[in-house]
């Protein structure tokens, strides 16, 4: 939890108030994809990480 | 007493750094100790190395740094899904899992991974982030012989940066400018490495070796389809082409189809279309930068160079900045790459943090010629020796070099081994393999039967500072591997100088260490044992490693890369193995 807040501070900071409603649902569907694989394996993608 | 901890991993070569009272005093790359290459996992071994060998314990560390923002990169990602949208669909499903369980929790991981380490190490204490490009920044900058210089940093990405530009001025580093993700000179040279079949992040070194085969025959096409590049060398790149921003690949078709072919499959034979493609790109890069390089050196009117990021490991691109850009000095941080960003990452807390006061030394820089990784002592490499089962023969002084020397003579391939294992991707004469460069067929027996690697990859000579220039010309000074050089128009022009066809590539330049008497004397010791016996100020000088393995750090490791290999010889730390009167023995 103390890593969501900070990355709301975070993107206060940034003044980037689009990301929000973005960010949300974007968590949303992630934290779906998160429940739904069980473990995760990085995906080979060279600009992601 | 100051100490600071420098941490990079989660990417790819982690490594960890510390610095006391602002001197870099040790530094490793995790993948020494954990045996994978590239390792990116926590570098918990690194870390301990570092504290070891100071001896404090990891709660007597003043600052712990990482060297990057992991939320800024989670912007970068998150807005680069937006403007994308809907492309990406497929990349997004694959990540975001990995951010939202992983990557976004990183302060909290490092925390938990530094408590097991030290128990008195609290969680609840601060850790710090410096930006990707400000460590490699800093670490160009800090630790180089110049009170002034502009810095110039040039990788794939970090987190939104790919290039960016600082004037860095006694301990003060300036952010000028900066190019952000998508464009990317890193990312482009890596679309090539991917095509070409290599590993991307991991193989460009190859490309590089490669593109002396070939003709840049589409260096037009690249220019005319790809990137464009304005007058100041500032670049964008034409994104149809490229899938790394949403997809799971670096190029996609449509860049198949400008070049006639599909991405090379691994193993598949390299045709002269992948040589010329590999001469082509580095070719373009090579113009991007020294173009950039030119506009740099116009536009602040300083004479002085400092480059990091993985493009800064490509050292023919520093020999053509070095020789077209207008900068007078040039200085490149040898572990210029992200395992560097732990250094640039402590020094800046050091200098921007706590004010740190920064004295330069014209003449040496600060890196110690890289050896800042483990030793080890004579008893410790005689138990590992014991272990193996293997027969040892005690030198001392100048008959070890002597030997060494007339091994290196008969021909024979050596496996050296001293002091402080290097930090960074070059071996400098402390974990080496050592052989004859007068014999042009050294080359060949090395890929083949030691190194078990591609035959068009070639081997650096290290030279002694003192015959330099006689080979290589006036300009080739660089203690790390950095610059190649053109070997043909200088040598073989000198009278009586021996030649050394085993150390040249096949475009006639070479990657050259020049060893330094003072900087190095155990190293310039063997090279001078070598003249005396031949003539020859000068022996190839490859890292002790097999193909795809890291470089060895341990005498375990050193043992087991000349038990698996075709080495004639291991020389580790004033002992002698023959693998001969080995096998004699069994």
């Amino acid at each position: 939890m103390n890593t969501l807040v900070e990355f709301f501070h975070f993107l206060t900071q940034r003044k980037k108030y689009w990301l929000w409603p973005l960010f949300i649902i974007l968590i949303t569907i992630g934290l779906v994809l998160v429940a739904a694989h069980g473990s995760v394996l990085a995906p080979f993608i060279y600009s992601l990480f | 007493m100051a100490y600071i901890l420098g941490i990079s991993a989660y990417y790819h070569d982690s490594a960890a750094c510390l610095l006391k009272n602002g001197e870099v005093i040790a530094a490793a790359q995790e993948e020494r100790f954990s045996r994978i290459k590239n390792d990116e996992s926590f570098p918990a071994e690194a870390i301990k190395f570092c504290l070891k060998f100071a001896s404090i314990s990891l709660a007597e560390v003043d600052h712990v740094v990482f060297y990057e923002k992991p939320f800024l990169k989670f912007e970068r990602l998150l807005e680069t899904y937006v403007n994308f949208a809907p492309r990406g669909l497929r990349s997004f499903l694959k990540s975001m899992p990995v951010w939202l369980k992983d990557k976004l929790f990183i302060k909290k991981n490092i925390a938990r991974a530094l408590n097991t380490i030290d128990p008195n190490w609290k969680k609840s204490r601060t850790i710090l982030f410096a930006d990707h490009h400000r460590s490699h920044a800093a670490s160009a900058f800090y630790p180089s012989p110049f009170e002034q210089a502009v810095v110039l940093t040039v990788d794939g990405v970090g987190e939104w940066a790919t290039t960016t530009v600082s004037v860095g001025h006694s301990a003060q580093l300036t952010l000028k400018k900066e190019i952000n993700f998508p464009n990317s000179i890193g990312l482009l040279y890596s679309a090539f490495t991917y095509y070409l079949g290599f590993k991307v992040n991991s193989d460009e070194y190859k490309v590089m070796g490669l593109a002396s085969y070939g003709t840049p025959v589409y260096k037009q096409l690249i220019y005319d389809h790809l990137i464009d590049v304005k007058t100041d060398g500032s670049f964008l790149l034409n994104m149809d082409y490229f899938d790394y921003c949403t997809g799971l690949k670096m190029t996609n078709k449509k860049f198949d189809k400008l070049f006639g072919h599909p991405v090379r499959a691994k193993g598949e034979a390299l045709l002269t279309f992948h040589k010329d493609i590999a001469s082509s790109i580095q070719k373009v890069t090579e113009e991007i930068m020294i173009k950039l390089t030119q506009s740099l050196y116009r536009e602040f009117a300083i004479d002085n160079l400092c480059i990091a990021g993985g493009v800064a490991l490509n050292c023919i691109i520093n020999s053509a900045i070095r020789q077209h850009s207008g900068f007078k000095r040039i200085w490149v941080q040898p572990a210029a790459g992200d395992a560097g960003g732990a250094l640039g990452a402590a020094y800046s807390v050091f200098y921007e943090h706590l004010s740190g006061v920064r004295n330069v030394d014209p003449q040496a820089d600060g890196m110690k010629q890289s050896l800042l990784g483990p030793s080890y002592t004579r008893h410790e490499v005689i138990r590992a020796l014991s272990a193996y089962g293997l027969n040892y023969e005690e030198v001392e002084h100048e008959l070890y070099y002597l030997k060494i020397a007339e091994y290196l003579a008969e021909g024979k391939v050596i496996a050296y081994f001293k002091g402080r294992t290097e930090f960074g991707p070059r071996a400098l004469g402390c974990r080496s393999i050592l052989a004859d460069p007068r014999n042009s067929e050294m080359k060949a027996i090395l890929n083949a039967k030691i190194k078990f690697r591609e035959s068009f990859r070639p081997f650096a000579p290290a030279i002694l500072e003192e015959f330099a220039d006689l080979y290589f010309g006036e300009g080739s000074k660089n203690r790390y591997m950095l610059f190649t050089e053109n070997y043909s128009n200088n040598s073989q022009q000198a009278s009586n100088a021996v030649l050394i066809p085993g150390a040249v590539h096949v475009d006639g330049t070479a990657r050259v260490q020049i060893v330094n008497q003072v900087h190095h004397p155990d190293f310039h010791k063997v090279i001078t044992a070598f003249y005396n016996l031949t003539g020859c100020p000068a022996v190839i000088n490859t890292s002790l490693n097999v193909m795809n393995e890291p470089m060895a750090s341990s005498p375990e490791d050193a043992i087991c890369c000349f038990l698996n290999t075709e080495i004639d010889i291991l020389a580790i730390e004033g002992l002698l193995i023959d693998k001969k009167s080995r096998a004699l023995m069994i």
